[in-house]
């Protein structure tokens, strides 16, 4: 294997992971928080018992996320050492605070997970209200660096170094509002309908109880409002993406030849070699509609780039379908949930709602893995927009793939063992909490 | 600005040496101990183990925030050591967590166990390792020569080896004191006073070994710490201290305070000392040159806002640090889930 593939690949196994792990770390506080006040507020146990039954799960997500974050914090180095010689000094600064936020995370999860009978019962809740706070916060500071590559700024690139270094004005670069928006919405969306899947999965097999049904209920409050936020804020990126990296939304919507007006495409594959995307349901004008607000505006294609500019199509453009495409299904299952719980609550124990509930489980992340595909793929060939490419960011060690083989192994070993010890964890729910009988 | 971003950067390693120290140590401990400590050292590091290993998540931004090139170079030629300490935390952390809340406790605990403890011992070993490199100056960063020379033989000889042995054994010497004061039942207490007092005979043993090899291989560290007064201040201080440890463990109500307190300066004294023989060099290049805080330090801009970030940020951590430990470990008793 190439050196320069194995490290991307490499790369993309690891944050593929992680990213799992920092959606479930930055959602799960909120809803555990969120379900522990309902059981101040009412003293019903059940409240309590989904509260305590979700922090189990949660322990092992966030011991998992924190060791993996701390692989990614050394593979930035390890795969990229030319990027991060650069790179360190301009946006050292989200990472610094990123440390910080983790930091209080991880301190007062150590209290919320350990301290039940210790502290004072809001003192508790107050410091799952924390770990939320700080999850979001950490997400958000991560999420601007990785802005930062797709929207360079704060820095002069002179004779292949950085000078006039401004890491404030390189931390709130042109992307990091649209990006951290898009991520933490999709962070709540991918967990939340995670959960309700799960629990109306149990619903469906073991029968109607308080227990499943306030937690499907917790999640979706949450997961519904994500959801329908989603798209706008989608809207907003893509606009943004049109705005600074045209080479990027023409391979996201497979558009190969700049058009005017610019159709939209819904699915289809693209063609490399005819430069066609075949299948592809058209809207005319669609595109230039939803990049200038004008059926007739002008849409930049691929043709505009020199070949060794642009990126890879056919993955970009499949990944962005598929998120898009799950975007609108859970969008659309939200506004069902939110219409049914003001007006046809009956529906909600329904054996079909609670099917489709329970079919959504695994949708949400898959269109974070799509959407995170998107925005990486869509920024090669480089690794910080127009200034370094990725293959010259690479290490200079022969045989990166074999750290590649290492980590692949260890995290589908882990992957599976999680997957295992949550099914343990399920399947004894009854046993911990009577209200779940 | 520099000074105090050094001091942050030495801080935050100290205190990962000492409380991730600890919790690596306790996997070494727990592996000469047995099945029935198991409860007391999970017990011991579960609520504390993630907010511990935070310090080293701040030292590596510090690094590659402050001192880019530092940080760039070390990843690119000891990415195999890297690579081993990475596999150490992710194993140790997943393997513990896996094994602390699983709710079934059936066979598969016992890899767990044996992950647990394997994996405890290698991320201090290679930890050692890579200072061990970073130090004995046969990094190059030309990476056209052999692959043996730039990647291998820079950290895998008998003075990495031997420095690396020697973190192992201070990791355990720090949990072994530590979990003195975890356990109420006696026999147990005992068992960690018997192993706190071999793993500082080891310590110091190794100790003189990594300045006996460091002879043997002609470099110049011996030479080095006879001229830093401070290093010979701070070793003859940390060697001093061991009497007083040991006699604390010999009471029959061991000061659990005093011991951790003692631990605790004699590795500040030990990071102290080693600091100084080195200081301001953070890499011995094989061509003679060196990379140091001051030639690899990151433009102005940079360093106030790194400085900002780590202050407000300390300012936020060790109040939320000082509660956690005042919950778990002033008021020690059953930690229930």
């Amino acid at each position: 294997m190439d050196d320069l593939i194995a490290a991307r690949l490499q790369m993309a196994i690891s944050l593929g992971f992680h990213i799992i792990f920092a959606c479930i770390g930055m959602t799960m506080p909120i809803l555990m928080a969120f379900s522990e006040w309902r059981w101040l507020r009412t003293g019903k146990q059940v409240y309590l018992d989904i509260t305590k039954a979700w922090s189990k799960g949660v322990a092992i997500f966030f011991a998992v996320g924190a060791v993996s974050g701390t692989v990614l914090s050394f593979e930035l180095g390890l795969l990229w050492p030319v990027f991060m010689q650069h790179a360190g000094a301009i946006i050292g600064m989200p990472f610094s605070w990123e440390g910080t936020a983790f930091f209080v995370e991880a301190i007062a999860l150590g209290i919320f997970l350990y301290s039940w009978n210790r502290v004072n019962k809001w003192m508790h809740w107050i410091s799952g209200v924390v770990v939320g706070i700080s999850g979001v916060l950490s997400g958000i500071f991560v999420v601007s660096a990785n802005a930062w590559m797709n929207s360079p700024s704060g820095f002069t690139w002179v004779n292949g170094k950085a000078t006039d270094i401004d890491p404030v004005k390189a931390m709130f670069n042109d992307a990091w509002l649209s990006q951290s928006i898009h991520m933490i919405l999709a962070a709540f969306v991918s967990t939340a309908f995670a959960v309700a899947g799960v629990h109306a999965f149990l619903l469906l097999k073991r029968g109607a109880n308080e227990f499943h049904h306030q937690a499907v209920k917790t999640a979706l409050i949450f997961g519904s409002v994500a959801a329908l936020l989603q798209p706008v804020s989608g809207d907003f990126s893509a606009k943004d993406v049109a705005k600074r990296q045209p080479a990027k939304l023409a391979a996201l919507e497979g558009l190969y030849k700049t058009s005017k007006p610019a159709e939209l495409l819904i699915g289809g594959i693209p063609d490399d070699k005819e430069e066609k995307v075949n299948y592809a349901i058209r809207i005319p004008g669609g595109l230039s509609y939803l990049v200038y607000g004008d059926f007739n505006a002008e849409v930049t294609g691929l043709d505009k780039f020199p070949k060794e500019d642009r990126p890879p199509v056919i993955i970009t453009h499949i990944a962005f379908q598929l998120m898009v495409g799950i975007g609108f299904l859970l969008a659309f299952t939200s506004l069902l949930y939110l219409a049914f719980s003001i007006k046809w609550r009956h529906i909600l124990v329904k054996k079909w709602w609670l099917g489709l509930i329970a079919f959504t489980t695994p949708l949400g992340f898959i269109a974070v893995e799509a959407g995170w595909t998107v925005t990486e793929t869509g920024r090669q060939p480089w690794i910080i927009y127009g200034v370094m490419r990725t293959k010259d960011a690479v290490s200079t060690m022969p045989g990166l793939h074999y750290s590649f083989y290492v980590i692949t192994t260890v995290y589908l070993l882990l992957s599976f063992i999680i997957v295992w010890l949550m099914r343990r964890q399920i399947n004894t729910i009854k046993q911990y909490y009577p209200s779940a009988d | 600005m520099l000074t105090l971003i050094i001091i942050i950067l030495g801080v935050s390693f100290l205190l990962y040496t000492l409380l991730g120290g600890a919790d690596f140590g306790a996997g070494i401990i727990e592996s000469f101990a047995g099945k029935r400590e198991e409860r007391t050292i999970s017990k011991a590091i579960a609520p504390v183990w993630e907010a511990n290993h935070v310090w080293l998540i701040l030292a590596v931004v510090i690094l590659f925030t402050g001192f880019p090139a530092v940080y760039s170079s070390l990843s690119l030629v000891l990415h195999i050591p890297l690579m081993m300490i990475l596999l150490g935390i992710i194993c140790r952390g997943s393997a513990f967590t896996f094994r602390h809340y699983d709710v079934v406790n059936d066979n598969a605990h016992k890899y767990f166990t044996a992950l647990f403890r394997i994996s405890s011992f290698i991320t201090p070993l290679f930890l050692g390792m890579m200072l061990g490199a970073m130090i004995f100056g046969r990094i190059t960063l030309n990476t056209s020569k052999n692959f043996y020379e730039v990647f291998i033989s820079p950290w895998l000889n008998i003075f990495c080896i031997s420095l690396g042995i020697f973190s192992t054994s201070l990791f355990a010497y720090i949990s072994a004191i530590f979990l003195v004061g975890e356990t109420k039942n006696d026999r147990e207490r005992k068992m960690y006073v018997r192993f706190s007092k071999r793993a500082m005979l080891l310590t110091m043993l190794t100790g003189l070994l990594v300045f006996l090899i460091s002879g043997i291989e002609g470099h110049s560290l011996v030479k080095q710490f006879f001229q830093s007064p401070t290093s010979i201040v701070a070793l003859l201080l940390a060697t001093a201290f061991c009497p007083f440890i040991w006699h604390f463990l010999n009471k029959e109500k061991n000061k659990t305070l005093y011991l951790r307190i003692g631990v605790g300066i004699q590795i500040t004294l030990i990071l102290t000392g080693w600091f100084y023989i080195q200081y301001p060099v953070l890499i011995n290049l094989q061509n003679g040159e060196h990379l140091t805080f001051f030639n690899t330090q990151a433009p102005a801009a940079t360093l106030k806002q790194l400085l900002i970030a780590l202050i407000v940020g300390l300012l936020l951590v060790v109040p939320g640090f000082v509660y956690l430990f005042k919950i778990f470990k002033i008021k020690s008793s059953d930690v229930k889930i």
